[in-house]
């Protein structure tokens, strides 16, 4: 008896259905997203049953870390131009920033060097500034208050700014009061604490 | 893996046929590609937007002496935050010399929830009456906030004073606050610790051993 043949199939598979799907998903990711803004440092943020979200626009966000370093951020590139330029001048800073300087300043989502030594870092290379020397925080004490100045000249610009501070649950209160002190002193009396949600245990 | 269309050669004598291409195009490169690109947004998107709970503090030339004591004791109680997650309480404030009870809870629901639920029977059985409604959409979004703002304003409420120490951390500011919340307590404060607060949680706080 003959053997049964087994018919042989191709192993191509049709893969325009795969691929219609694949930039489906790409197509829908490309739309919805809104990329992570690189931080300069690490912020393990507590959890609240809060539900408000985040407005997406004209939020200045105050970043503390557990060390009581504070880093600011503003959400535009030309707010962050504008910013450093107006700092120049309320610091009399000399020489005056560049051109240069004002675009690479305003590459950086958020930055915390005092003004003193904004000239040294912004002439870093990009990467070099990740480092943890370089992130050294806005001093923001009594006796230098430089933060106070930065979110002055940052309401200024955008009178519409909403405040949101975003702090280290290991952050001291000591370094919290500290900035809601400095903020009340500005009339800044309206902030949103940034938290991630957690569920009511009832 | 292209499909190719092999060429009849076996009759002779015919004219040369135009070669006929195979309109089918290996798309397996495009979609590795597409999937690269899923894989590279799907990591550097953040879709999930933070929570956020809005504070409202007064400003510095709004808050006269006289307003902070304005505050009827039978009312108030003070919550203070101590070091290593440790939580205070007491009820009103010192009274012909006699200190408040100074009474040490948690942050668990167990603890600083329970009392101040309890304080605040009222408001709580109202806002959760309220929300039921809400949820069989017996009411309109609009008389849900109207009510809720009305209820939390009732007279019988408490009013908090929280009062954080040097040593607590910014969690346990956000934990008391979100206390607020769950607790539908609309009168708070933060407020400086003083020197007398202070005292009443040494005396409180069993010595170092």
């Amino acid at each position: 008896m003959p053997k049964v043949k087994v018919p042989r199939k191709s192993t191509t598979v049709d893969m325009t259905a795969m691929c219609d799907v694949a930039f489906l998903l790409l197509t829908f990711f490309m739309l919805t997203s809104n990329f992570v803004a690189k931080e300069p440092i690490v912020v393990a943020i507590p959890a609240s049953v809060a539900e408000i979200k985040i407005p997406e626009r004209d939020i200045a966000t105050v970043l503390i870390d557990k060390d009581g370093k504070v880093f600011f951020g503003l959400d535009t590139q030309q707010d962050r131009k504008e910013l450093l330029k107006t700092l120049g001048l309320a610091f009399s800073v000399t020489p005056a920033f560049d051109e240069k300087e004002l675009n690479e300043f305003s590459k950086i989502s958020s930055s915390g060097v005092p003004i003193e030594k904004m000239h040294a870092f912004l002439a870093l290379k990009p990467e070099a500034r990740d480092s943890k020397d370089a992130a050294i925080g806005i001093p923001a004490d009594s006796i230098n208050n430089q933060f106070k100045e930065w979110m002055k000249n940052a309401r200024k610009i955008n009178p519409k700014l909403r405040l949101a501070i975003k702090a280290d649950q290991q952050t001291p209160y000591k370094v919290i009061k500290r900035v809601m002190t400095t903020l009340q002193d500005i009339k800044e009396n309206r902030y949103n604490l940034i938290t991630s949600l957690k569920e009511v245990h009832k | 893996m292209a499909e190719m269309q092999v060429e009849d050669k076996g009759k002779k004598g015919k004219k040369p046929k135009q070669k006929k291409h195979a309109t089918r195009v290996d798309l397996t490169p495009m979609v590795d590609l597409g999937f690269l690109l899923i894989t590279f947004f799907m990591l550097t998107t953040s879709m999930l937007k933070p929570q956020t709970m809005e504070l409202i503090v007064p400003t510095k030339d709004d808050v006269k002496e006289e307003d902070q004591n304005k505050v009827k004791a039978s009312q108030a109680i003070t919550v203070l935050l101590g070091k290593e997650n440790r939580l205070y309480y007491y009820f009103g404030a010192q009274e012909n010399g006699v200190d408040p009870e100074l009474v040490l809870t948690d942050y668990s629901s167990n603890g600083i929830r329970q009392m101040l639920v309890k304080r605040n029977a009222e408001v709580v059985n109202n806002v959760n009456q309220l929300k039921l409604d809400k949820a069989a959409k017996k009411i309109s979004e609009e008389d849900y906030n109207k009510k809720l703002s009305e209820y939390k304003a009732a007279k019988s409420a408490p009013t908090i004073m929280i009062k954080a120490t040097d040593d607590s951390n910014y969690k346990n500011l956000v934990d008391i606050l979100d206390e607020m919340n769950i607790c539908s307590i609309a009168r708070y404060a933060i407020v400086d610790i003083t020197p007398y607060d202070l005292g009443l949680i040494d005396k409180k706080t069993p010595p170092a051993k």
